[in-house]
């Protein structure tokens, strides 16, 4: 008898507050498999995690449609909002007016966001409420069995609905148009990318809108799609190489030649490496013309388009207290009886 | 100068009418003239005499026409009536029709520049030179349309003995002590009064004197403001709101008392939010939004607004988020008539949503109820984790009401079954081992226990969902788990009716009848009360305060033989609502309904009582 080799268990890899990656987990998928919107919620998780984000202060919101049942799915610690179709943008401004402590993260599809949303997502836009707006874009309607979004492709071919005849909205360009100071487009078949997108989404003080391209494996992953695997993985043309780099990590950053980094609020940075041509993400010249090229040659145009660290988020802009208005005390929020009593002497 | 045109004999007057008449102005409006008729109704509110404003105006910024009617009695009747005895015309496009309104016996005062057909034999008539008098002012021409529309209120003054001093207090008041525009109405004031003086034979019978017992403890106030004040004491943290009329004042008056009172002493820093949405559908997201991370959450609108918010609120009765909706009713679906009053909206914000649901709908009767009921309404949304309506309307809303001074609210906020961490820790031990699921119902009230996100307890999160969910706020497509959980809103619903405002009630031996009521219907039904007496009918009367009604609705419906419901609508709302909740005695109810777009009249409720 040969004696078995002693092996010791290779201890389980830890963030910062000392938890494994599997406490960042939520309830089940019950989406289809092979469904791009699971891989979204890995990176989710993956990057909460390796931030360290305590999930008591994470709250989750979507609107409606297979994209919204997803926070379900991650962060089973954090509150979660599945709220109204297209209505994500109010219920989160509210909730984070409420209790300006908590880490906003939103996950909204293409219908929910460009079609019934398109309104309230402008707004939550122009307002820069500090928070993660995820869009998984498929192009087209799921849990209502194959209809076209309004990012559908011209043109483009579905088993029920048909030819598809009108032009499609380019969430990226609708945020850059009502004044966004976080815009991205990624690919949910890019770990690496989104992994770093979304690390540097939460970390910066505003809305950042991050568009990623989420196949529909059961109603649009066919060949002829923008919005399938197969042309993500053979088309996707990643502006930069993206890598966050965390307020707490020691290392200094020296910023190559062929580097940009870009500072965000809480100290951390988002370090832009350049792929082919130079890319400037704060000039808004530049992303409106990139983002308008890639969408009249249908070019799968990955990276952060647009970046704008310094303008003041909604809840600063509100000049409310430091303490969470959810949190205030009687005693805070109630005025004395003398502030009556001169206001009634004045009427 | 002309004097009075006399059609009818000069005459001694035989008997003096004193604080017992009404008075309407008839204007462009967006010609200043919400000054003028804010002057002249404060000073005889600080004379002492009971006196109501109703402001009749159209939907319009600048050149249509409006009317104020001022109503003055003695004996403190504050309902609109329909007869005018005083008539001040200074809008061309209606001087015809505005003399006509004049009852036989009345005065007009009127603009000499107005095109005037033909003069009335039973009234008499006061024309103003206002051009005249502008001109003699010299006052820059931009402002001369302004200072134009006091003329009548120095007129008014002498003719109808209001004090001076008064005048210019109000003065004051309204231009919060800046001397350069008080000073140029008071001059434009006084010039009047004078030419009045010199030039006019006050032989016409109305009169003010100054008189007690009735405006002690009281202030004159518009119920958008109250309600605005209500919300500030009631510690309101977040407003959102969406620019519409009649509800636009209340979210534009928390803005300036919240501005006032509600910053953090050491930092200056506010301590709410209040957030112009870009539509109500938004506004009422972000107070679901707020109210659901815990923050005491309100909106304001009218009709259109609420359609809008439907889902939403739909959405807040089944997820159970505390919300305070503030209704302020007018006419009619999108334009309809947004300048007038109506009670419409009252099916609507009962049952609002789609699939089964209720909610609690407070009716405030006057600005004093507004105030109070500010924090009620939070109260029972945080107690019942519900969404809840406060149905004003225009009359309440928009116009001036003599009310009741506010005391201070010395009950403390309610902030209903929310759970720390700590608590959460300790929710097994006390409550029979069972642990904390977000809709379970462990007090048999039908009320679960809510945690806030944010809450440093692991087992604090839960996800909120209008999809079905069990007790413990996980995801159920189970006809059970549904229906138990209707069952319990249900139960729920029951519990609110011994929470919500109590009706009033005023019960008269001997009396058969009875008036059933609600909101800014009361002054008409007191004074249609009153002159029933006069007739030889006792009536008693309750005053609804709120739905759902509670049982003390049905003991008094009980004890009549005819219970009138008395109603600012078409379709007689309340009256529908109390024939499915009283099913056994709908033949005791007798609906009298009526939608014009103006407050009713103690005439027309008598009518319908004694015809």
């Amino acid at each position: 008898m040969t004696a078995t080799p002693t092996r010791t268990a290779r201890a389980p890899k830890l963030n910062p507050l000392g938890l494994e990656k599997t406490a960042y987990k939520g309830a089940d998928s019950t989406l289809c498999n092979g469904c791009g919107h699971d891989s979204i919620s890995a990176r989710i998780i993956n990057a909460a995690w390796e931030m360290g984000l305590k999930q008591q202060d994470v709250v989750k919101f979507s609107g409606i449609g297979c994209s919204s049942k997803t926070p379900a799915y991650f962060l089973g610690m954090s509150h979660g909002f599945n709220s109204l179709h297209g209505r994500m943008p109010s219920v989160s401004t509210g909730a984070l007016v409420a209790n300006r402590t908590l880490i906003g993260i939103g996950v909204s599809g293409d219908g929910d966001t460009a079609s019934i949303g398109i309104g309230q997502f402008k707004h939550l836009v122009r307002r820069n409420v500090p928070m993660v707006y995820v869009v998984e874009n498929n192009g087209v309607y799921g849990l209502t069995k194959g209809q076209f979004s309004a990012t559908a492709d011209l043109n483009q071919t579905l088993k029920y609905a048909g030819t598809n005849p009108y032009m499609p909205l380019d969430i990226c360009l609708e945020a850059l148009a009502a004044n966004a100071t976080f815009v991205a487009r990624s690919f949910a078949g890019d770990a690496k990318q989104l992994d770093a997108l979304l690390k540097a989404a939460i970390a910066h003080n505003g809305l950042a809108v991050l568009d990623v391209i989420s196949p529909c494996v059961t109603f649009n992953n066919h060949e002829s799609s923008t919005k399938s695997y197969a042309f993500g993985k053979e088309f996707e043309i990643p502006l930069h190489e993206l890598s966050f780099v965390p307020s707490y990590d020691p290392i200094e950053i020296t910023e190559e030649a062929d580097e940009t980094e870009v500072k965000l609020h809480d100290g951390s940075s988002l370090v832009l490496k350049r792929l082919g041509n130079d890319y400037d993400p704060t000039d808004k010249y530049l992303a409106y013309r990139t983002l308008e090229e890639a969408r009249q040659q249908q070019k799968l145009l990955t990276g952060i388009f647009y970046i704008e660290p310094q303008t003041p988020s909604f809840v600063d802009t509100l000049q409310i207290t430091d303490t969470p208005l959810a949190q205030l005390s009687q005693a805070q929020t109630r005025p004395s009886r003398e502030a009556l009593a001169q206001l009634m002497a004045k009427l | 100068m002309s004097v009075t045109v006399q059609e009818a004999p000069a005459k001694q007057v035989s008997q003096w009418v004193y604080n017992d008449f009404n008075l309407n102005v008839a204007t462009a409006n967006g010609s200043g003239s919400q000054t003028s008729n804010n002057l002249l109704i404060r000073s005889l509110y600080k004379m002492g005499i009971p006196v109501t404003g109703k402001n009749l105006f159209p939907s319009n910024i600048q050149g249509l026409p409006t009317w104020y009617n001022i109503r003055l009695s003695k004996d403190g009747f504050l309902a609109r009536r329909e007869r005018v005895e005083i008539m001040i015309c200074m809008n061309g496009a209606t001087v015809a029709e505005d003399m006509e309104s004049v009852v036989p016996g009345g005065i007009i005062l009127y603009d000499d520049s107005l095109p005037v057909a033909n003069h009335r034999k039973d009234v008499q008539y006061y024309p103003m030179p206002v051009k005249a008098l502008v001109k003699a002012a010299d006052v820059t021409y931009t402002l001369q349309r302004y200072v134009a529309n006091m003329v009548y209120v120095g007129v008014a003054a002498f003719l109808l003995d209001i004090e001076m001093a008064e005048i210019k207090n109000a003065l004051d008041w309204n231009f919060d002590g800046k001397p350069k525009p008080i000073q140029l109405n008071w001059s434009m004031v006084t010039a009047a009064y004078e030419w009045a003086q010199q030039t006019l034979v006050n032989d016409q019978p109305y009169r003010v004197r100054r008189m007690s017992g009735f405006n002690e403890g009281t202030v004159l106030i518009d119920g958008n403001s109250a309600g605005a004040l209500g919300s500030v004491f009631a510690g309101f943290t977040f407003a959102a709101w969406y620019p519409i009329t009649p509800s636009s004042s209340l979210a534009e008056s928390m803005i300036s008392y919240a501005a006032q009172t509600r910053r953090e002493p050491e930092t200056q820093k506010a301590t709410y939010a209040i957030v112009q949405a870009e539509d109500e559908l938004a506004a009422i997201g972000m107070v679901i939004g707020a109210g659901w991370a815990g923050a005491r959450a309100l909106t304001a609108t009218s009709g259109p607004g609420i359609s809008l918010m439907a889902e939403f609120i739909g959405f807040g009765y089944f997820t159970e988020i505390p919300a305070v909706i503030w209704d302020i009713q007018r006419m009619g679906p999108s334009t309809g008539l947004p300048t007038r009053t109506s009670q419409g909206d009252l099916l609507a914000a009962y049952f609002l949503g789609h699939g089964d649901g209720r909610h609690p709908v407070l009716l405030p009767a006057d600005p004093t109820e507004c105030f109070e009921m500010a924090s009620t309404a939070f109260d029972l949304a945080e107690r019942l984790q519900t969404p809840v309506f406060v149905l004003s309307d225009l009359d309440i809303g928009m116009n001036l009401w003599i009310s009741k001074e506010f005391s201070y609210p010395e009950t403390p906020l309610d902030r209903g079954k929310v759970l720390t961490a700590q608590q959460l820790d300790a929710f097994k031990e006390e409550h029979n081992g069972q642990r904390w699921g977000r809709y379970l119902d462990v007090d048999g009230d039908g009320i679960p226990y809510r945690t806030v996100p944010g809450t440093d307890h692991p087992a604090a999160a839960y996800f909120t969902r209008g999809t079905g969910h069990t007790p413990y706020a996980t995801y159920s497509e189970r006809a059970s788990d549904w229906e138990n959980n209707l069952q319990r809103l249900a139960r729920k619903f029951e519990t609110a009716r011994s929470l919500v405002p109590a009706p009033i009630l005023q019960e008269v031996d001997g009396a058969r009848i009875a008036i059933l009521s609600m909101g800014s219907n009361h002054p008409a039904v007191v004074e249609a009360r009153s002159r029933l007496l006069d007739q030889g009918i006792p009536t008693s009367y309750l005053r609804l305060r709120a739905l759902p009604i509670n049982s003390e609705v049905r003991a008094f419906v009980e004890r009549y033989e005819r219970v009138y419901v008395v109603e600012n609508n078409r379709d007689g709302q309340l009256y529908e609502i109390l024939l499915t909740e009283l099913p056994g005695l709908s033949t005791r109810l007798v609906s009298a309904a009526k939608c014009d777009g103006l407050p009713l009249s103690a005439r027309w409720i008598t009518e319908q009582i004694t015809q």
